[in-house]
C-alpha cells in the first residue's frame, strides 16, 4: 500500500525493524524443520542458509546464496522474520532475495565474496540489510551504504568466541573515543575511520551506532551470549552453535534465556545446565590466514 | 523525599523496549525493565513494546508472567501496548483487549511503511506512524474506542486503562503519545528508583593492604 500519505521501506522503517529484534537471538537454519525448532525455542528471527558456517569451512568451494525453494520452505514454516545471506557485492543475489520477500538480507562474509572492491548499494533496495563489521569505521561505511543493522563479524563456524569479543570491544571502544572529541577532531576522526562525517558526528553525539548492533561469529554457549550482551551487544546471532550441538532444542532455548537474563548469573547458570556437548570447535588462532572469514570485505 | 515519582515497567523480554525506555526516562519516569514476575512490584504504569509476538509469548510462558501481567492490566493502571504488545492483549492471546488482530497483515518487511494520520485526543496535527511487519486490527469490540485509522483500518484503540497501537510512536521524535500515557499515570509514592540493574553499579575494590 503506497499513496501520497504512505511511504514504504523508509530508512526509519528498516532500522525500526531491527529494533524489534533487539534482545533476541537470530539462529542459522538450513531447513523448515530446524526453523520450527528455532521458533519454538524463542528465536526472534531465523537466518536461512544452505550450510551452516562450520560446514562451509569443512566443505570448501564457493558458498553462494541459498536456493529460493529452500528459503521459501522456511518462510512458509514460521511466523518470525526470515533473513537470508547474499555474497558481498552480489547485488543480483540481493535482488532475488528482495523479490522473494525475505525480511532482511545479510551481506555476509560467510559466503564467498562476489566483489572484492564494492559492497552492495543498499539504499537501492526496499529490503533492509544487515552487514558485518570488525571495527567502527567498517560499521559506519556499511551504514553509509544503507545498512540498517550491524553485526560484529567474529569468526563464523569456529565456536571460538575470541574474535567476536575482539570485534564488539573494538566497535564499542571506537565509539567511546568519539564521544570526547570536538568538531575539528571529529573531522580528523572521520578521515581516520574512512567513514562519512555526518554519521561520525551522530555517533559522537549519541554514544551509540545509529542502528542496532548485534554480535556474531563463534557464539556456542549461554555464557557466550551473556558475555556478548554484557559487552554491549544488543542481540546475538548464533550460527553453527545451535544445530551442530548434541541437543539443539535445549541449547537454542538456553541461549535465548541467557540473552534475556544476561545480567543475572543465576539465570545464566540455570540455562547452562544439562545441555550436552557444544559444537565441535576450531581455535581461531590456529586457522591459516586464508581460512579466516572476518577479513572479507572492508 | 518520598513522593512524586512515576515508576513505569517496560516488558523487556525481547523487542523494542529500549526506545520506549529512552522516551519515558526523558520525561522523568523511573524505569524498571520487566523480565520476571517480581519486576512488576511497585510500578504505576506498564508498556508492552513491539517485537516478535511469538518470541515474547514464549518468554511470558517461560517466566510465568501470564497471570501477574493479567493482574496488573486488570488492576486499572495505565498500559501502553505497541505492535506485538497489542497482539499479546487481543482475543486470541491474553484476551484483555476486545479486538482481533491479523498478524503481519501488510506483508513482509519490504511492505513496512510510514503513514500520517490524526489520533483522537492528540493535539497538534497529524502523527507520523511507523508500521513494521504490522498487524491489522480486524475486529473492534463494542466497548473499544478507535482513536486512529489508516485506510479504514484501526491503528490505535483505547479500552479503559489500555491504549493499544499497531504502529511505533517510540521510534519517531514525536513525544505526544508517550506524554499523554505518562501523564495519565498517577504519581507513585516511593523514595528510590524501583530497579537497579546489577550492571549499573561500578564495582568497588578494597584498598590494597600496605
Amino acid at each position: 500500500m503506497t499513496d501520497e500519505l504512505t511511504r514504504e521501506a523508509t530508512f526509519a522503517v528498516k532500522t525500526g525493524m531491527a529494533e524489534m529484534l533487539r534482545g533476541g537471538v537470530i539462529m542459522d537454519v538450513v531447513d523448515a524443520e530446524q526453523a520450527k525448532i528455532a521458533e519454538a525455542a524463542g528465536a526472534s528471527a531465523v537466518m536461512a542458509l544452505e550450510r551452516v558456517p562450520s560446514d562451509i569451512r569443512r566443505d570448501g568451494g564457493v558458498a553462494r546464496m541459498s536456493a529460493p525453494e529452500m528459503i521459501r520452505g522456511i518462510q512458509e514454516s514460521v511466523t518470525i522474520p526470515v533473513m537470508a545471506k547474499a555474497r558481498i557485492g552480489h547485488f543480483a543475489e540481493a535482488q532475488v532475495l528482495e523479490a522473494l520477500e525475505v525480511d532482511y538480507v545479510d551481506e555476509s562474509e560467510v559466503l564467498t565474496p562476489a566483489d572484492e572492491v564494492n559492497h552492495i548499494d543498499k539504499w537501492d533496495f526496499k529490503v533492509p540489510f544487515v552487514c558485518g563489521a570488525t571495527n567502527l569505521g567498517e560499521a559506519l561505511r556499511r551504514i553509509g551504504e544503507g545498512a540498517a543493522m550491524i553485526r560484529s563479524k567474529g569468526e563464523a563456524g569456529t565456536g571460538d568466541v575470541v574474535e567476536a569479543v575482539r570485534h564488539i570491544r573494538q566497535i564499542r571502544g571506537d565509539i567511546k573515543k568519539l564521544t570526547v572529541l570536538d568538531e575539528s577532531e571529529l573531522a580528523a576522526a572521520a578521515k581516520e575511520l574512512r567513514a562519512p562525517l555526518e554519521i561520525v558526528r551522530e555517533v559522537a553525539l549519541s554514544g551509540s551506532l545509529p542502528v542496532v548492533l548485534f554480535v556474531a561469529g563463534g557464539i556456542a554457549t549461554p555464557a557466550d551470549a551473556a558475555l556478548m550482551m554484557q559487552l554491549g551487544a544488543e542481540g546475538v546471532f548464533v550460527g553453527s552453535g545451535i544445530f551442530k550441538s548434541s541437543d539443539p532444542e535445549k541449547r537454542a532455548a538456553a541461549v535465548v534465556e541467557a540473552t534475556t537474563h544476561f545480567a543475572d548469573p543465576e539465570r545464566v547458570l540455570a540455562a547452562s545446565e544439562g545441555l550436552g556437548a557444544a559444537m565441535d570447535s576450531l581455535e581461531s588462532r590456529k586457522l591459516d590466514e586464508s581460512e579466516l572469514l572476518a577479513g572479507r570485505g572492508w | 523525599m518520598a513522593i512524586g515519582f512515576r515508576g513505569v515497567g517496560v516488558l523487556a523480554l525481547q523487542g523494542g523496549y529500549n526506545a520506549h525506555i529512552k522516551k519515558l526516562r526523558a520525561m522523568g519516569a523511573l524505569i524498571r525493565e520487566v523480565r520476571t514476575p517480581g519486576d512488576l512490584a511497585n510500578i504505576d504504569g506498564l508498556v508492552l513494546p513491539g517485537g516478535e509476538s511469538t518470541t515474547m509469548g514464549l518468554g511470558i510462558d517461560r517466566e510465568g508472567l501470564g497471570r501477574p501481567l493479567r493482574e496488573f492490566i486488570t488492576s486499572g493502571k495505565p498500559v501502553l501496548a505497541t505492535c506485538a504488545g497489542t497482539i499479546l492483549l487481543d482475543d486470541a492471546h491474553m484476551g484483555l483487549l476486545d479486538v482481533s488482530c491479523d498478524r503481519n497483515a501488510y506483508g513482509a518487511s519490504t511492505h513496512s511503511f510510514e503513514a500520517e494520520f490524526s489520533v483522537r485526543g492528540v493535539e497538534g496535527g497529524d502523527f507520523r506512524g511507523l508500521f513494521i511487519r504490522a498487524a491489522k486490527i480486524s475486529r473492534v469490540g463494542p466497548r473499544v474506542e478507535v482513536l486512529a485509522k489508516v485506510e479504514d483500518v484501526p491503528v490505535a484503540v483505547r479500552s479503559g486503562n489500555v491504549t493499544a497501537l499497531t504502529f511505533h510512536p517510540e521510534l519517531t521524535n514525536d513525544d505526544r503519545i508517550h506524554r499523554a500515557f505518562y501523564e495519565s499515570i498517577p504519581l507513585g509514592h516511593r523514595s528510590e528508583e524501583p530497579a537497579a540493574s546489577p550492571l549499573s553499579e561500578r564495582p568497588r575494590f578494597r584498598a590494597l593492604p600496605n
